[in-house]
């Protein structure tokens, strides 16, 4: 049972394939297979939030999935997400000290990436009851709200240029 | 933190889930989010020899009404159960309280019928079904059943669900016009799961009519409790400055939660009757037309 077998994943737009055990976690497989070390991983349970991806466009743990589930899907990893330079949010997070160790920062900004894209114009509350599931250890979380309202705010205006 | 091995099965219509689950039995899982089962097999707390994925089964990813129902097929993600239109016009109660559950990526993943099937005794959507009386549609290669989600819950992680079986949709009645209703919960930290949770649906009444009640309380119990609190209210006027504060101790008197070192019972106690007194005073506010 359980036998390894080929499978195809389109990973940040590009088809790759490798041979999993059903049991492989995608975190798992996006480091180790795939070298896209982007990806931390915590926790492994779905606490902490350190290996959220993008599922089809949406946040999701890829501690808590295994690869195999994955074909047909289109993942996006923090590697995708400053392709031309940082994106908006990544650069606030730098100008907000939105970080320290950068452990939690990967999980952090695909989460909100997605978040930001659903809702331009979040409140303050809503923030942080988003960023609830991402812990970080080192900022108390104060700089990462103000980053998101300021990434946000600058996304707005671009948006309406 | 890594699973034990299993053999993967990805259905792509409901009777071959079907046929998958019955070939195999007590060996096979289904999984669907896998926000709760995920974390299981990664601890090893269950080891399935075959696990069945049900995420191909998008047929089953819907909300539909009718005049008197708000079906949910049991794929359905908690996002959109918190975020349909349907469900806020029709069971804000059921949206408010699929809106606390896990975290923003959680709930993009985690399903409705996963959650009920999964049955933990705190958690928000087992409880507004049992509340409401939902319906639970049930489906095998022998058939269908529709079981009251009072008799689905038999107790902690334990449901009315034969090998072979899988939930296939819900069914909330819609709440009636002039409904009031409130959840809140307590947990140590945001997205955790609830120590208590409480949930209510109130009518006042007509004059001369006796106010309705209904209420469930979460983490008190092996399974969600929904109390018959009839009698009690019987010839009180529930509109009263302090009725909501007597109710509430009532209600943490009626209870008996386990004790244990991590949550004591007292505690709990406590907790119960800071949460009812929050949901009947923010239900009777709506069901006045009022914000809470």
């Amino acid at each position: 049972m359980s036998e390894a077998r080929l499978i195809s994943l389109t990973v940040n737009g590009e088809t790759r394939e490798t041979l999993v055990e059903p049991r492989r976690l995608l975190s798992d497989v996006l480091r180790e297979d795939f070298a896209l070390t982007g990806t931390h991983v915590g926790c492994e349970h779905g606490v902490c939030g350190a290996c959220t991806v993008l599922i089809d466009e949406k946040p999701a743990r890829a501690c808590l999935t295994y690869a195999i589930q994955m074909e047909g899907h289109e993942i996006t990893t923090i590697e995708a997400v400053s392709d031309a330079g940082l994106s908006p949010l990544q650069r606030a997070l730098h100008e907000e000290h939105g970080l320290q160790c950068g452990f939690c920062t990967p999980g952090i900004v695909m989460t909100f990436e997605a978040f930001l894209r659903d809702t331009p114009d979040p409140g303050e509350e809503e923030v942080r009851d988003v960023l609830s599931g991402n812990l970080c250890r080192c900022t108390g979380y104060q700089n990462i709200v103000s980053a998101v309202m300021k990434a946000a705010a600058e996304m707005r205006e671009a948006a309406g240029d | 933190m890594k699973p034990a091995s299993f053999d993967y099965h990805r259905p792509q219509t409901i009777e071959a889930a079907l046929d998958l689950l019955a070939r195999y039995g007590e060996a096979a899982k289904p999984i669907a989010g896998g926000q709760s089962l995920g974390p299981m097999l990664n601890m090893r707390l269950a080891r399935p020899e075959h696990l069945v994925d049900l995420n191909d089964l998008v047929e089953l990813d819907y909300v539909r009404e009718t005049d008197t129902e708000l079906e949910i097929g049991a794929l359905t993600r908690h996002h959109r159960v918190a975020n349909a239109v349907e469900v806020g016009r029709s069971h804000p109660l059921l949206a408010s309280a699929a809106s606390t559950i896990g975290h923003y990526p959680i709930r993009q993943r985690g399903t409705l019928g996963g959650s009920l099937v999964h049955a933990d005794p705190a958690a928000q959507l087992p409880l507004i079904a049992v509340l409401g009386n939902a319906k639970i549609i049930v489906r095998g290669q022998s058939g269908t059943r529709e079981i009251e989600a009072g008799d689905f819950f038999k107790s902690v992680m334990t449901v009315d669900l034969r090998y072979g079986e899988m939930v296939i949709a819900v069914r909330f009645p819609k709440l009636l016009p002039g409904t009031g209703w409130a959840f809140d919960m307590f947990s140590r930290r945001r997205g955790d799961f609830a120590i208590v949770a409480v949930a209510a649906t109130l009518r006042l009444g007509d004059e001369g009519h006796q106010p309705v009640i209904e209420m469930a309380l979460g983490g008190v119990d092996a399974v969600p409790l929904r109390l018959d609190l009839g009698d009690w209210f019987e010839n009180r006027d529930i509109t009263a400055a302090g009725w909501t504060r007597e109710a509430a101790a009532h209600v943490a008197a009626t209870i008996s939660p386990e004790d244990n070192k991590m949550v004591p019972a007292d505690f709990r106690r406590e907790i119960a009757d800071m949460l009812c007194e929050n949901v009947l005073t923010a239900a009777i506010a709506r069901a006045r037309g009022e914000t809470p």
